[in-house]
């Protein structure tokens, strides 16, 4: 029988590293306050003082650091990336979630030591990619893009050696991982040039009567009931008129939940789950862990016999965006 | 927080509000600003974010008890406005047991704000900036209240 995955929790704070510590994560994964990462919010994020509690603090519990600098390098500032590197392996980091294969290269040749990890934005969705990055930089694991099957994910692993962490929580967007630009195409900021998908200077959420409007740099996303459920400011979740028509015309907001999936996923040999949210509360990191703990050693005890408890999918439905889960693309028939 | 207490989602009757916006608003102001005050002076809010709210105009509006507070920080100090001359730069308003479940971290601000329980008008980012700041407090375990032993 397949090992337990590990279970890889989000830190936006120190309070949430440590809600995640206490909850049962195995790692959680964190960025500097800067545009190094992919959640670069106001407010959010460690700087060295903090990240060097954090790091004591989850080490001394016997869990591991994981840490993002999955944006890419900006021209005329590579130095600003490579002192993040550099300061993550001060930190004494369990390993780096990086993107960029420049800071790939970077990070193999300064600190050879170092474990480093293929960041979802990295794009990787083939065993080729994947084995590509374990040749030249000696990439240890790699996180999937949440649009493979779950079929595709076990064939990847059948043909690598690289170890694979798969999405398991947290919002979806329209997942062209690494390579969207359509915050940009809004606002002319996006996560792989300043680190934040619709930055929140740009948004603006609009009371009415009735209802509620939610504005890009001026342009209308949405405009939400008095009891519809909102989502957040991305165009990929916005509601647009097509043909005289207006819906979703790209994606709803939803959120992934492969609770159902625990046992397949254990079974073919995913190396660790990601729960998605580090701009999320330390009261959301704590529900989410603490759930999908309770899962895993379910699973763990007895694969055969695992079903979803009702209480499991209760608390997670109620902290999703959108109010609705999906099992993402694990289980669509299209390949 | 003690783990066995739960707040439970409630609102109170339509004539609470009524009743509630007839009495003066200045105590909730006084309290919620003496309590930000307390968090300062244990220098639990960090420095460089604080400078981000300075002079900025906030108002918390408690819809099912009709009581509203509006306060600024300015100085190193927040203070209580109680005739607000302009429109907030940021406001929130939603049911009690929503801000007691915020501030007990029960729930998340982002589930609350999905769910239509919290809303968050303004400016945006100020908004991300408090919602932080605040996430990334350590709160001081309280001490235990011998309240149902006595």
């Amino acid at each position: 029988m397949s090992s337990l995955p590990d279970l890889v929790c989000p830190a936006g704070s120190l309070p949430a590293l440590k809600a995640a510590v206490d909850n049962g994560a195995d790692a959680v994964y964190l960025g500097y306050k800067n545009d190094t990462n992919a959640r670069n919010f106001a407010g959010l994020n460690f700087d060295a003082k903090s990240m060097a509690e954090g790091v004591r603090y989850a080490h001394a519990k016997g869990r591991e650091v994981l840490m993002a600098i999955n944006t890419f390098p900006q021209a005329g500032r590579t130095a600003d990336w490579h002192a993040a590197v550099d300061g993550a392996v001060d930190q004494g980091v369990d390993a780096i979630i990086l993107a960029d294969i420049g800071l790939l290269d970077y990070a193999t040749r300064k600190h050879p030591q170092q474990r480093l990890h293929l960041s979802v934005q990295g794009s990787a969705t083939s065993y080729e990619a994947i084995n590509f990055c374990q040749r030249e930089f000696g990439v240890r694991r790699a996180v999937l893009p949440r649009v493979l099957t779950l079929a595709q994910v076990e064939h990847v692993i059948k043909n690598t050696s690289v170890e694979i962490e798969v999405f398991g929580f947290g919002s979806l967007c329209v997942m062209n991982e690494g390579r969207c630009w359509l915050s940009s195409y809004a606002c002319g900021e996006s996560p792989n040039t300043v680190g934040a998908c619709s930055p929140a200077k740009y948004v603006k959420w609009d009371k009415k009567p009735g209802a509620m409007e939610t504005r890009l740099n001026g342009i209308l996303i949405d405009r939400f009931g008095d009891d519809e459920p909102a989502g957040y400011p991305t165009l990929c979740k916005g509601r647009f008129e097509v043909q005289g028509e207006i819906y979703y015309a790209l994606e709803e907001p939803t959120s992934l939940n492969v609770l159902e999936l625990l046992p397949d996923i254990i079974k073919i040999g995913v190396k660790a789950i990601k729960v998605e949210g580090r701009q999320r509360s330390p009261t959301y990191v704590a529900q989410v862990t603490r759930t999908l703990r309770a899962a895993l050693d379910a699973a763990r005890d007895s694969a055969e016999r695992f079903h979803v408890k009702p209480v499991w999918q209760a608390e997670l439905a109620k902290v999703s965006e959108g109010s609705q889960a999906t099992l993402g693309a694990y289980n669509r028939p299209w390949r | 927080m003690n783990g066995n207490f739960t707040i439970p989602k409630f609102k109170l009757p339509d004539f609470v509000a009524s009743l509630g916006q007839k009495l003066p608003q200045w105590p909730h102001a006084l309290v919620l600003v003496g309590a930000l005050n307390a968090a300062l002076k244990m220098k639990l809010l960090p420095e460089s974010e604080l400078a981000m709210l300075e002079d900025k105009l906030f108002r918390v509006r408690v819809l099912d008890t009709g009581g509203e507070a509006s306060y600024t920080y300015r100085q190193g100090l927040f203070r209580p406005v109680f005739r607000p001359e302009r429109d907030p730069d940021l406001a929130f308003a939603a049911n009690l047991s929503a801000f007691l479940q915020l501030l007990a971290r029960q729930e998340d601000p982002d589930t609350l704000f999905f769910n239509r329980e919290l809303e968050i008008t303004g400016d945006t980012e100020l908004g991300l900036i408090v919602k932080n700041m605040l996430d990334a407090v350590e709160w001081p375990k309280l001490p235990r209240l011998p309240l149902a032993s006595s």
